[in-house]
């Protein structure tokens, strides 16, 4: 059978400082009429690298100097014509359309989105103006965009982000394309948004038999949406399969050291992750054996005498580019289902608490005109309430602009509340001046999302994680400096002989480390973490998640765990506090929160998150969400929620439901449970 | 900067990688050479005048020949080197102490310490460089220390708002935050995480500076606002050539070339050192 789609051994090479890289080295793959695939793989695995070859969107220093594009249709192989050619403009936006990331980006501002979505339908479909406004229109309305005939004359800055993803949407099907590859699209937007937004693409592809290839980082949206999946390493594909075999029956390594290593909403509490040792390897140092070698568990020996294995059939439709027989699979998996697994560590549960927080609120001024006069306040958090015992970890979670980030700005005192009381260790820090919070500081620490904007990029390791040990006087002599220096290395699991590098010398995870070091460096009682494993890969989160598990129960110390990935926070935390808008919606203990979940909030959060199996995802209840997150400024009346909630009644217009204790600790703020 | 060797050795390969750039740096360290030593290079004492030899032409014992007081146009050009670049590198070091530091804090407190110093620059910088510095030399008076002063003080904007551009986004950075929580206060701050961080632009700003401020100290000295007589310098030269150029051309024009082939050289030196700091123009990216 001729497939819709067909590539063959593509190569991409990038030039970089005089030497080679070969970001894709001979990737093939191929698509059906009306199939949705996924290619999943962690950032620098050639997954975007290849989409771009394959509409010759490569731009120098990178170059194509390999392979085949068949596309049905086409008589010849797509990369023989020019990369400006009328043809492969044709292709490009016209028979393959594509959505990137950045919505923000992707569109232009200063033209109205109605007047881009008729210019594209014009350009790829030759329709007249009015034919042309007419599909516009339609396609507007295909992608639930409201009053689509006033909307047509708005610039793209007047629509949120999710809104722009629609119209990208809209604009990308608006040529009637037979291929839509979406590039990470909905990576850059909030869970409920996500699950939104693909399962409209879904119903969409399926409406018109458009194929689509979803290309993404996260394993659970290619468990939920993609038929079939290709697993991607180091510029290679690695695994392919039907996503119920690749998840109930991986075949590579790679693929089954993956699943081993990320957390899963519906894992039991006790589950322990097995991180992936070591980096992908360095493109340009890429050795000509498995790329995986290095941190395979099931190597063997003969794997670096050969080179790179190919993909081959392992059984129908389940490729693996894997050297090993299946005989050595099994008897090195039994091998290491032997090993002993390092035991989740246990953690001491004290009864003391080390913070207790009532009623704070902040708010931000808005001003406006050359007087700066004050026109109103933006209320970013209020009445938040919650208390943090010792040797505890309380995760935080909620979409963007719920107000998580200002809680933990206004715990560290980097904002004043306005009202209310925060107290540490029975202590009132609510309005300390500057010089009573110096005392204070060293005891709440932070860990950074950003582990490369989060390092001084002209300090070295060293004075990094030293700073806090001479500013506060911990130290008395250079020689206990050092030998503090090299404990916080060893801690974190860094070798001290690296302290006199600086961060981009460093790869993300062990950045990651240092800031874990920093935190520590001044022997907190907690440990305030911003996202702190969102912007590493999967491979590397599982060894962050891990260290920071190991080191609460070695020091005792409390984690405030702020994140958007439930799945994460699940894992990570004894208690969840979830918000909204501001507001707290729900706070329970982690099992008890899943299995018992009461604000229709968290249902539709929790819902909206992925698994990465499709057989659970298929017995899945979705719990639909409307709308998006509305801006602060927008806040409805009455309960954060109304609006978007299908339970909604007239009391909820009117009054913010306040926060009860349901019994054994699970609290609530909603009217259905009085 | 412990540890950055490998990134220092990286910026110096991309300096030394393009052949103008090694050469016009080339020509701003034979310039130096001879400012430094220009009582050995000179033939004769700059201010020496030979009334029996006055505007000749060149010749070997005069090899620019002589201006109008018999004195050696070529000893003059070389005392004249030094004056040029004395001043220049003055006035620039003064600019960009000051300024740097009024831009940080202006940066880095905003509120009401930026609207002043933010005013104030911009109050400074709506006059004229060269009405400005004509109004402090008329105060001040002139001489080579006076003139670097000025000369520094009217070009000290640049660098004012530079500094407070950088300081800006470098303070919502996530590093300034920890080093806050970790108990650092506002001065350790500023100079320990945001000056070392932001100094880079500024640095190729002084490079380019250099270039500029020898212009404008060869204009006032031209318009006799500058370095007074009898001190040698390339700018009141031009200006006393200027009426014998018919008689001898080559007393007004070697200062102007030399004016011309030392500010063009900073100038490209100093692109040459922006391209080799920023590794998008580089290529590395």
């Amino acid at each position: 059978m001729e497939h819709l789609l067909e590539l063959k051994n593509i190569q991409t090479e990038f030039k970089t400082d005089g030497k080679r890289v070969r970001a894709v080295d001979g990737v093939s793959m191929y698509l059906d009429e009306g199939e949705i695939i996924g290619i999943v793989g962690e950032s620098g695995s050639g997954k975007s690298v290849t989409m771009m070859s394959m509409l010759q969107l490569i731009s120098s220093p990178g170059r194509v100097t390999g392979g085949e594009v068949y596309l049905k249709g086409e008589q010849e192989n797509v990369l023989n014509y020019g990369s400006d050619s009328e043809e492969i403009r044709r292709i490009r936006g016209g028979k393959i359309s594509m959505i990137f990331q950045e919505p923000m980006t992707s569109l232009n501002p200063v033209l109205t989105i109605g007047y881009q979505i008729q210019e594209n339908i014009m350009e790829h479909l030759n329709l007249s103006k009015e034919e042309a406004r007419k599909q516009t229109i339609e396609m507007l309305k295909m992608v639930n965009i409201p009053d689509a005939e006033q909307r047509f004359h708005y610039y793209p800055q007047q629509f949120s982000g999710g809104m722009r993803q629609r119209i990208m949407i809209a604009m990308a099907m608006s040529s009637h394309p037979t291929i839509l590859v979406a590039d990470e699209a909905t990576t850059a937007l909030d869970v409920t948004t996500q699950s939104q937004l693909l399962e409209m693409i879904r119903d969409i592809a399926k409406k018109t038999g458009t194929a689509v290839i979803i290309v993404t980082h996260n394993l659970g949206i290619v468990a939920r949406f993609a038929e079939r999946i290709y697993v991607m390493y180091s510029g290679g594909v690695m695994e392919m399969a039907h996503a119920e075999d690749l998840f109930s029956h991986p075949e590579h390594p790679y693929t089954r050291a993956l699943l081993r290593a990320i957390p899963r909403l519906d894992d039991p509490k006790e589950r322990v992750l097995i991180p992936i040792e070591g980096l992908p390897p360095n493109p340009a140092e890429r050795p000509e054996y498995c790329p995986f070698y290095d941190r395979c568990e099931y190597r063997m020996d003969k794997c670096k005498k050969e080179i790179k294995p190919d993909l081959k059939e392992i059984r129908k439709d389940h490729f693996a580019a894997c050297l090993l027989t299946e005989e050595e699979k099994k008897q090195k998996k039994r091998e290491i289902d032997e090993k002993e697994v390092k035991k989740a560590p246990l953690r001491k549960a004290y009864k003391e608490n080390c913070l207790e927080v009532s009623n704070i609120k902040k708010y931000f001024p808005i001003y406006k005109g050359i007087m700066r006069k004050k026109v109103g306040e933006v209320k970013a958090i209020e009445d938040i309430t919650f208390f943090l015992k010792k040797g505890e970890t309380l995760g935080i979670v909620g979409e963007s602009g719920c107000g998580k980030t200002t809680v933990a700005r206004c715990l560290m005192r980097v904002y004043e509340p306005e009202s209310g009381t925060i107290l540490f260790k029975g202590r009132e820090i609510t309005h300390l001046k500057d010089r009573e919070l110096k005392k204070i500081r060293p005891k709440i620490a932070m860990i950074f999302q950003d582990p490369f904007s989060s390092l001084d990029p002209r300090q070295t390791a060293e004075s990094i994680v030293g700073e806090s040990l001479k500013l506060n006087g911990a130290v008395k002599t250079k020689e206990e400096y050092h030998t503090k220096v090299d404990e916080l290395f060893r801690l974190v699991g860094l070798d001290p002989s690296l302290k006199g590098r600086v961060p981009h010398e460093f790869s993300g995870g062990q950045r990651q480390r240092i800031g874990i070091a920093r935190a520590l460096s001044s022997n907190p009682d907690i440990i305030i973490c911003d996202e702190p494993i969102s912007a590493l890969d999967v491979s590397i989160q599982a060894q962050i998640i891990n260290l920071l598990e190991e080191l609460q129960a070695k020091l005792g110390i409390s984690y405030l765990f702020i994140a958007h990935d439930l799945a994460v926070v699940k894992h990570i935390s004894d208690r969840i506090l979830v918000m909204y808008l501001g507001r707290i919606m729900e706070i329970a203990e982690c099992d008890e929160l899943y299995n018992n979940t009461l604000h229709p909030y968290t249902k539709a959060l929790l819902s909206a998150v992925p698994v990465a199996d499709p057989v659970v995802e298929a017995g899945r209840k979705r719990v639909p969400i409307r709308g998006e997150v509305p801006s602060l400024t927008k806040r409805p009346i009455g309960c954060p929620f109304q609006d978007r909630c299908e339970h909604a009644k007239e009391k909820c217009r009117e009054a913010v439901p306040p926060l009860r204790d349901t019994g054994g600790g699970h609290f609530v703020a909603c009217f259905l449970y009085e | 900067m412990k540890g950055s060797s490998e990134s220092v050795e990286k910026f110096l390969r991309a300096l030394f990688s393009r052949k103008i750039v090694v050469f016009c740096g080339a020509v701003v360290i034979l310039f130096i050479i001879t400012a430094f030593f220009a009582p050995y290079i000179a033939p004769y004492d700059p201010d020496y005048a030979d009334f029996a030899a006055f505007l000749e032409g060149p010749s070997k014992t005069h090899l620019l020949g002589t201006d109008s007081y018999g004195r050696d146009v070529l000893s003059r050009i070389v005392y004249g080197t030094r004056v040029s670049l004395i001043i220049g590198v003055l006035a620039v070091i003064i600019a960009c102490v000051i300024g740097t530091f009024f831009g940080m804090v202006a940066g880095y407190f905003g509120g009401i310490v930026d609207d002043i110093i933010t005013r104030l620059t911009e109050a400074v910088r709506a006059i004229p460089q060269v009405v400005l510095a004509m109004a402090l030399t008329a105060v001040f008076g002139s001489g080579i220390r006076n003139l670097a002063v000025i000369l520094g003080i009217s070009s000290m904007a640049g660098y004012i708002r530079m500094m407070r551009g950088q300081v800006l986004s470098i303070k919502e950075s996530d590093y300034v935050m920890a080093a806050k929580l970790q108990g650092n206060s506002n001065f350790q701050i500023m100079f320990r995480h945001i000056l070392p961080n932001s100094i880079s632009p500024i640095i190729v700003m002084m490079t380019q500076q250099v270039g500029s401020t020898i212009l404008s100290e060869a204009g006032l000295s031209f318009l006799g606002l500058g370095i007074s007589a009898p001190t040698a310098s390339w700018g009141s030269m031009v200006s006393e050539g200027r009426v014998f150029l018919l008689q001898n051309p080559v007393f007004a024009l070697t200062p102007g070339i030399c004016v011309a082939v030392l500010v063009i050289c900073l100038n490209m030196f100093g692109d040459g050192i922006r391209d080799a700091l920023d590794p998008r123009l580089r290529g590395e990216l």
